[in-house]
C-alpha cells in the first residue's frame, strides 16, 4: 500500500501489477476498490495530483434510482444497482447521503401529460413507488415554488450525497487494501505486449498484465493509445450555482425538470453540506479543458432558477462551478472488454457515474475475468469510516465528547463551514493526504463557506504548510 | 456547561468591545465578548498601517494598535474577553451555543449584543465568470496572508489586479505594492479618484468579465461600459468593497433584515426586533470604518443598562426606507426619539437633494453641499428623523440631483 505524488515508479521484477487502474475518478477508485478486495496486485494512477480531480468533483451529487434511464440499458441496470449499493455503502463508511427524495414538477400542460409516461418508464425500471401529486398537494410539501407548478411526480429514493467523500472513501479503502495510487502520473504511452503492457508516463514506465481504462473525458484519447477508436468523447458542459445555507430552508426535495422536446431543464437540489444547488446548464463543446463559467450561463440558471423557486435569488450564491459530462453520441455507457489485449475500457459514463460507480466496478470485475484475469478469494477489504461532511449528522464542533479528548476539534479555523483545526490536521495525516488547498477544501470544507476564504485562507494556508504536503 | 451572564457580546472588534467598555464601566455586571479568532481586536488587528486614528500623544495609530487599546480599554472596565470561542447558534431566547477548545457552553444573558461585523462578497458571490484557479482573493484575506504576524509567508504572487474604488481598494494597492507585488491595474465599476491611486492605472466604468487559468490566475478580462473587453495578464485578483454583514446569528434567530444592507433591522438604539437582542457595528451595514464602529457600540450600551434596569422593551418602529440614487439607510426603524441616520449612495451625487417622507408627505428636504461618493456615507444629524408619526406607514429617505 502506498500513495506518490512524485519520484520513480516502482521498477525491477514484482514491480508487476495484474491491473493497473488508469484514472481516479469516482469510477475508477471503485473499481480499484473492488479489486483491492482480491489477493492482486493493483495500481490506481492519475494524471492529476489528488483523486476525483476530474468530473467527479463537479456535478449535481445526487444518487439516483434510475427511475428515467432507457429501460433495457446498461446505464438502467448499473445505476439501479449502484444506487442500492452505494446506500449499503455510504451507511457503512460514513459517506453522507440525504434521501430527501425528488419531485419532477409539471410547469404546463405539455409537461403535466409527460408525467404519467414518465411513471410508467419509472415501473419498466423496477421503480414502482411513484406517485402523483396534485397542485395543492405540491404546495404543501413546497410552500416557496414558484407561481404555475400544476402537478407533480413524486420519486421516493432519490437522494442526495457527497461525491468527494465517495470518491475519497473508495481510493482510500482501495490504498490500505494494498492497492498502489499513483499522482501526478500522466499515462502518456501505451506499448501493449506479453505478459506485461507498459505504460509510460513522466514518472516511469509502470507494467501490468491487465489494463483497465477509466480516464472519463479522455477514455476515447487512452483508447487510441492502445489502438482502439471505438467512439469520441464530446464534453457537454454543466454550469451550477450553489446559494448559501439561508436557502436550505426555501426547499425540501430535488426538484427534478420535466424532460420534454426543449431538452432537460434545470434542477433545484439540496446539498448535505445544507446548501441549495441550481444547475446544471447542458452546452456541447468540444474543448475537454472547458470547466469555467460563462456570463451567459449564470444569467440563464438565475432566471430558470427564479421561475422555480423565486426567493432563492434573494440569498447570496456561495459557489459557481462547472463540470463536464462525457456524452459519447450513444445513450448509453460504453464499456467494453478486449480479450485480446487483456483491456477494458470503461467510457462514456454520461451524468450517473457517481451513482452507478459501484455497480460499474463489479460489472468490470466481471469482464476482468473474461480478459483472463483469475481474481483468486474475495476477502474483506480494509474497514473505512470517513469523516462526517455532512449537516444532517454530527459534526465535530458539536461533539463534546471528542472536544474533551482532542481541545482542537473545538477550535474552529473555518467559521462558515464550521471546521475545525482537528478536522485539518486529520486530513492532512490521512491515507491520501490532500494535494492542495482545493483537496483539503474537499475533504474538510474549510475554505469552501459563504466567505471563500476571507477568513479562514490564510490560517488554512498555514495549517497546509505546517502539516501538509508544504511541509514535506 | 450552562452558565449565566449579564450581557453576552457576540464579536471582538470595534463595535463590541466598545459596547463592552461602556457597560462594564457602567456596571452592568457580567459583561462577556466573545471572539471566535485567536486574539480580540476585530478587523483592525489585520491591518498593520495607519488608518485608524491617532493615539494619545497626536501620532497615528496602525491597526493593531487600535485594536490592542480596544481590548485594553474593555478589560480595565472589567469586561472579560474571551477568545477561540465561536457563538456557533441560538438554544432559545438570549441563550448561545459556544465551541470552544475547552468545550461546548451554553450562556444565557440578560442581554445579548450581535457585533459580528462584516464581509467583502467574494468572486462566486458576485457571480464573476471563468475558472475557478488560485490566486483570486478579498482584500481581507490578502490582509491577513499579509500580516506581519503569519508564521510563514509565502509570496501572494507577481501581479495583481485590484477590483473596487472605495478606500480599501486603495489599502489593497498599498498592500500589494508594500509586499512586492506589482499592481497592474485597479478596475472600478463605477468613478473613482485615480490620484487616490498613485501611478497605477485605474480603469473607471469598466468590470472583471472572466477569469482564466488553470491551477493558478492566468489573466483577468475586464469589459469598459461601451462593450469593449481586453485581457491583462496577472496571477493574482483582489475583489475589495462589495460588503456583506456577516448576520449568521441575526438570521438564525430570525431577526428581520433590513433590503439595503441585509444586516439586522434596529430602532436607533441598536434594538433589534427581539427584545434584549442589540445589534451594532458593520453587522447593521458594512464597510464603515473603525470609529463609526465603535461609536454604535458605546451608543448602544445606554439602551442595553435602560434593559437590565427593567425599563420595557419599546415596541417596534417604523420602518425607514431609501428611495432614488441611495443603496441603504440605518438605523432601519424610527421610535420616537430622534435619532442620526446614515445614508449610504448608490453613486457619486452632486449637491443633491434630500428628502425624508412619509406616507406622501414630505417631513423634511434639504439640498446637501458638495459630493455624495458611493463609498461613504453621510451622516445626518437627529433633526432629519424628527417628525415621524409612529402609527404611519415607512419613512423613505430619497435624494435627487
Ligand atoms: C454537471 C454534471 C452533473 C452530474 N450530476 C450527477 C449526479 O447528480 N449523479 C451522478 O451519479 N452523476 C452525475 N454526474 C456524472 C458523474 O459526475 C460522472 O459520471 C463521474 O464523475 C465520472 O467519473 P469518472 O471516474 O468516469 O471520470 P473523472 O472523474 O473525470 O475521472 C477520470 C480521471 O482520469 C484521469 N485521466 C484521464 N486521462 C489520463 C491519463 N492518460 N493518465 C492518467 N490519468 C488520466 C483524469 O485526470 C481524471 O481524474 C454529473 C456530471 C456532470 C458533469
Ligand atoms: C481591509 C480593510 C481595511 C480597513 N481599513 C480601515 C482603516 O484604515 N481605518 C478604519 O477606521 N477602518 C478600516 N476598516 C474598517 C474597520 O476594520 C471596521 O470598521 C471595523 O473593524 C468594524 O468593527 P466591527 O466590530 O463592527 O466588526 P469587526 O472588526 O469585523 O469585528 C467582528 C468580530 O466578530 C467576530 N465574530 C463574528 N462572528 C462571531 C461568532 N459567531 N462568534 C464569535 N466571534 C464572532 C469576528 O471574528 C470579528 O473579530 C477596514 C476594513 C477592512 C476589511
Amino acid at each position: 500500500m502506498s500513495v506518490s505524488r512524485t519520484g520513480p515508479l516502482p521498477v525491477g521484477s514484482g514491480a508487476e501489477y495484474d491491473v493497473v487502474v488508469v484514472g481516479a475518478g469516482v469510477v475508477g477508485s471503485a473499481i480499484a476498490r473492488t479489486l483491492a478486495r482480491h489477493p492482486l496486485r493493483v495500481a490506481l494512477v492519475d494524471a492529476a495530483n489528488d483523486v476525483g480531480d476530474g468530473t467527479s468533483k463537479a456535478n449535481t451529487a445526487i444518487l439516483h434510482t434510475g427511475f428515467d434511464a432507457t429501460p433495457g440499458t446498461l446505464e438502467a441496470r448499473l445505476v439501479r444497482e449502484g444506487h442500492r449499493l452505494l446506500s449499503a455503502y455510504a451507511r457503512e463508511t460514513g459517506i453522507p447521503v440525504e434521501p430527501v427524495g425528488a419531485l419532477l414538477v409539471a410547469w404546463d400542460e405539455q409537461q403535466r401529460a409527460a408525467l404519467p409516461r414518465l411513471a410508467e418508464k419509472a415501473a419498466r425500471n423496477g421503480h414502482h413507488a411513484t406517485r402523483m401529486l396534485t397542485a395543492a398537494e405540491l404546495r404543501s410539501r413546497e410552500p416557496h415554488l414558484g407561481p404555475g407548478a400544476l402537478a407533480a411526480l413524486e420519486v421516493p429514493g432519490e437522494a442526495v450525497i457527497c461525491p468527494w467523500t465517495t470518491t475519497l472513501a473508495y481510493a482510500t479503502q482501495a490504498v490500505r487494501s494494498g492497492v498502489d495510487l499513483h499522482l501526478d502520473c500522466r499515462v502518456e504511452k501505451v506499448r501493449p505486449g506479453d505478459p506485461y503492457h507498459r505504460l509510460v508516463t513522466r514518472r516511469g514506465v509502470l507494467r501490468a498484465r491487465h489494463l483497465v481504462n477509466a480516464c472519463g473525458l479522455h477514455a476515447d484519447a487512452f483508447d487510441a493509445l492502445v489502438g482502439r477508436e471505438d467512439f469520441t468523447v464530446t464534453p457537454r458542459r454543466g454550469q451550477l450555482l450553489v446559494f448559501d445555507k439561508f436557502a436550505r430552508d426555501l426547499v425540501r426535495h430535488i426538484l427534478l425538470p420535466v424532460p420534454g422536446p426543449l431538452g432537460k431543464g434545470v434542477l433545484v437540489a439540496p446539498t448535505v453540506y445544507g446548501n441549495v444547488m441550481l444547475g446544471p446548464t447542458a452546452e456541447d463543446l468540444t474543448d475537454k479543458t472547458a470547466t469555467g463559467t460563462t456570463a451567459e450561463g449564470l444569467a440563464g440558471l438565475r432566471e430558470q432558477g427564479g421561475r422555480i423557486l423565486p426567493a432563492l435569488l434573494d440569498e447570496e450564491v456561495t459557489a459557481v462551478y462547472a463540470g463536464l459530462r462525457a456524452a459519447t453520441g450513444q445513450e448509453d455507457y460504453r464499456i467494453a472488454a478486449h480479450p485480446a489485449l487483456r483491456y477494458v475500457t470503461v467510457g462514456g459514463i454520461r451524468s450517473t457515474g457517481l451513482t452507478a460507480s459501484l455497480a460499474i466496478a463489479e460489472h468490470v470485475r466481471g469482464l476482468l475475468a473474461d480478459c483472463g484475469l483469475d481474481p483468486g478469494p474475495e476477502r474483506p477489504p480494509a474497514r473505512v469510516r470517513m469523516p462526517n461532511l455532512g449537516e444532517a449528522f454530527p459534526r465535530p464542533y458539536r461533539d463534546a465528547r471528542l472536544i474533551a479528548r482532542d481541545p482542537e476539534f473545538g477550535e474552529i479555523v473555518c467559521h462558515c463551514e464550521r471546521v475545525t483545526r482537528g478536522e485539518i490536521r486529520a486530513a492532512l495525516a490521512s491515507t491520501i493526504p490532500p494535494g492542495g488547498l482545493d483537496g483539503l477544501r474537499r475533504r474538510t470544507r474549510a475554505r469552501g463557506g459563504r466567505c471563500q476564504g476571507n477568513h479562514c485562507g490564510a490560517e488554512v494556508r498555514a495549517l497546509f504548510e505546517e502539516y501538509g504536503e508544504g511541509a514535506r | 456547561m450552562n452558565r449565566t451572564v449579564d450581557v453576552l457580546v457576540v464579536g471582538a472588534g470595534p463595535a463590541g468591545l466598545a459596547a463592552a467598555t461602556r457597560l462594564a464601566a457602567a456596571g452592568a455586571g457580567r459583561v462577556e465578548v466573545l471572539e471566535r479568532e485567536r486574539a480580540a481586536g476585530g478587523v483592525p488587528r489585520h491591518c498593520a498601517r495607519p488608518g485608524f486614528g491617532a493615539d494619545a500623544l497626536g501620532g497615528p495609530l496602525d491597526g493593531p494598535a487600535y485594536a490592542r487599546r480596544a481590548v485594553r480599554a474593555a478589560l480595565r472596565a472589567g469586561a472579560t474577553v474571551r477568545t477561540g470561542v465561536s457563538a456557533t447558534g441560538w438554544a432559545g431566547p438570549l441563550t448561545l451555543d459556544l465551541t470552544a477548545p475547552s468545550g461546548l457552553e451554553r450562556v444565557r444573558a440578560r442581554a445579548v449584543v450581535l457585533a459580528t461585523g462584516a464581509r467583502e462578497r467574494p468572486r462566486s458571490a458576485r457571480l464573476v465568470p471563468g475558472s475557478r484557479p488560485a490566486g483570486v482573493l478579498t482584500s481581507g484575506e490578502l490582509q491577513r496572508l499579509t500580516a506581519p504576524s503569519r508564521r510563514w509567508r509565502e509570496p501572494v504572487g507577481k501581479r495583481a489586479v485590484v477590483v473596487g474604488g472605495e478606500p480599501v481598494a486603495r489599502n489593497a494597492v498599498r498592500t500589494l505594492r508594500a509586499a512586492g507585488v506589482e499592481v497592474v491595474a485597479v478596475v472600478a465599476e463605477g468613478r473613482v479618484r485615480r490620484a487616490a491611486f498613485g501611478p497605477v492605472p485605474v480603469l473607471v466604468g469598466t468590470a472583471v468579465a472572466e477569469l482564466h487559468g488553470r491551477g493558478r490566475l492566468t489573466g483577468v478580462t475586464v469589459q469598459a461600459g461601451d462593450g469593449r473587453t481586453a485581457t491583462l495578464r496577472c496571477d493574482t485578483v483582489v475583489f475589495t468593497g462589495d460588503w456583506i454583514p456577516d448576520h449568521e446569528l441575526a438570521r438564525a434567530y430570525g431577526l428581520p433584515l433590513v433590503p439595503g444592507t441585509r444586516g439586522p433591522a434596529t430602532d436607533g438604539a441598536f434594538r433589534t426586533a427581539e427584545p434584549g437582542v442589540f445589534a451594532v457595528g458593520n453587522l447593521l451595514h458594512g464597510g464603515e470604518p473603525a470609529p463609526v464602529a465603535a461609536a454604535e457600540g458605546r451608543a448602544a450600551a445606554d439602551a442595553v443598562l435602560a434593559l437590565l434596569d427593567g425599563r420595557p422593551w419599546p415596541t417596534r418602529g417604523v420602518p425607514v426606507e431609501t428611495a432614488g440614487p441611495l443603496r441603504w439607510v440605518t438605523p432601519g426603524l424610527l421610535g420616537p426619539v430622534s435619532v442620526p441616520l446614515l445614508v449610504r449612495p448608490e453613486r457619486r451625487l452632486v449637491r443633491p437633494l434630500l428628502t425624508v417622507g412619509q406616507d406622501g408627505v414630505v417631513l423634511r428636504r434639504e439640498r446637501l453641499d458638495g459630493t455624495l461618493a458611493p463609498w461613504r456615507s453621510v451622516r445626518l444629524p437627529p433633526r432629519w428623523s424628527s417628525g415621524v408619526d409612529l402609527a404611519g406607514g415607512p419613512v423613505v429617505v430619497g435624494a435627487e440631483e
